[in-house]
């Protein structure tokens, strides 16, 4: 990582010298072994809340929220993205981020068109 | 140059690479570059390859975000404004098998990793024993999707011509303790039970596309191609994998479990 190295091999515009995604990371089997076990509770716990009536808005709230959870655990452990190089996490994040303008620019629009006309 | 061999074909040199298997190093006459057939000579560095391989794999998979966006956004939509139907709609969906089939699709997510994994380090029989199991749970996946889609055919909730209503209009006469829905309402479960194949269809078919692709990775891993180093078939074809598994990981929920609470 480039935070590590002294700043003259840091300066290294071509990212040939010391690349920094020059170490590769392998995750160990029993890593993903802890994986696989939080995404099966995890599931586990999606299912039971489900047939608990919650007050309010809180069932798809907390469903969506383990999902999410969920996701994020495989992208960051099963797809490696946590060992990847910024440019790859910040591919990622960006289109996460596109997605999410997407959907709330959309739903403001249907929302607000008969604003007030019910 | 002393060396005029190497100048005057270029091509002949790279088919020579292209042909050469399995995979070794190669030392020039100058006994200075090491090239590997799958280093391609514009990267710098193998990891500079590696790095550009899965950007690549990355930006695709966002293009499938946006794909399946379009879908999960058309379900948000439809959900809050026809929500008594996709209440009773969603409650007609079978947990059981919609729970198995998440667990199925996680574990086989797990052995897609574990493949990456002996790749990795190498272990060639290891490699194909994971690539195998994936595939096996990836079937089973797709066949408990099949008993779900023949539930719904026999109940003929497929929409269509041949989709009836009679279940949301009149829920006693099918001892469900639902509230009836108006006419117009039913109508509106036709909506809903478009969307669920839709979206587990096209779901569907990313799976069979995926199991097309792991025979073929498990061929060819079974030759020996991914155990020399070189693995970047098996990593982005593992991000792929994953990706349709975080697409159910959102579908499941949302069509089988956030409607379900209204229902005593």
């Amino acid at each position: 990582m480039a935070h590590e190295v002294s700043h003259d091999q840091a300066h290294d515009p071509s990212n040939v010298v010391n690349p920094e995604h020059g170490e590769h990371h392998i995750v160990s089997p029993l890593q993903y072994c802890f994986v696989f076990g939080a995404l099966l509770i995890g599931t586990a716990i999606t299912v039971g809340a489900a047939f608990v009536d919650l007050p309010g808005v809180l069932n798809p709230v907390i469903a969506l929220a383990i999902a999410c959870t969920k996701a994020v655990i495989v992208i960051l452990f099963f797809m490696h993205v946590k060992y990847q190089s910024r440019l790859v996490k910040l591919t990622v994040g960006a289109g996460f981020f596109t997605f999410i303008v997407l959907i709330t620019m959309t739903l403001l629009d249907y929302m607000s068109r008969a604003w007030g006309m019910w | 140059m002393a060396n005029t061999v190497a100048h005057t074909n270029p091509l002949d040199k790279v088919d020579h690479l292209e042909k050469l298997m399995p995979h070794e190093s190669i030392i020039n006459e100058e006994g200075e570059h090491v090239v590997l057939p799958q280093h391609r000579h514009h990267f710098e560095t193998e990891e500079q390859q590696r790095e550009a391989g899965s950007f690549g794999m990355w930006l695709f998979l966002l293009t499938e975000i946006m794909f399946f966006g379009g879908m999960f956004f058309a379900y948000l939509l439809y959900r809050n404004w026809y929500y008594p139907a996709f209440v009773v709609s969603s409650n007609q969906l079978n947990v059981g098998m919609g729970a198995a089939n998440t667990a199925i699709l996680i574990t086989s997510g797990f052995f897609m990793a574990l493949g990456v994994w002996a790749a990795e380090v190498r272990k060639k029989n290891l490699l194909v024993l994971m690539l195998i199991l994936t595939t096996v749970f990836g079937c089973a996946f797709l066949g408990v999707k099949y008993f779900e889609y023949k539930e719904k055919y026999e109940l003929h909730h497929i929409p269509g011509s041949s989709f009836s209503t009679a279940m949301f209009t009149n829920p006693g006469a099918y001892h469900l303790k639902e509230e009836p829905l108006a006419p117009d309402m039913a109508e509106k479960t036709q909506i809903f039970f478009f969307l669920y194949f839709a979206m587990t269809g096209m779901h569907a078919l990313h799976m069979i596309i995926g199991i097309v692709l792991l025979f073929w990775l498990t061929w060819r891993a079974h030759k020996g191609a991914f155990s020399s180093g070189y693995v970047a078939p098996i990593e982005n074809f593992g991000l792929y994998w994953h990706f349709v598994d975080i697409v159910w990981l959102f579908l499941f929920p949302l069509l089988y479990l956030i409607n379900r609470h209204p229902v005593h």
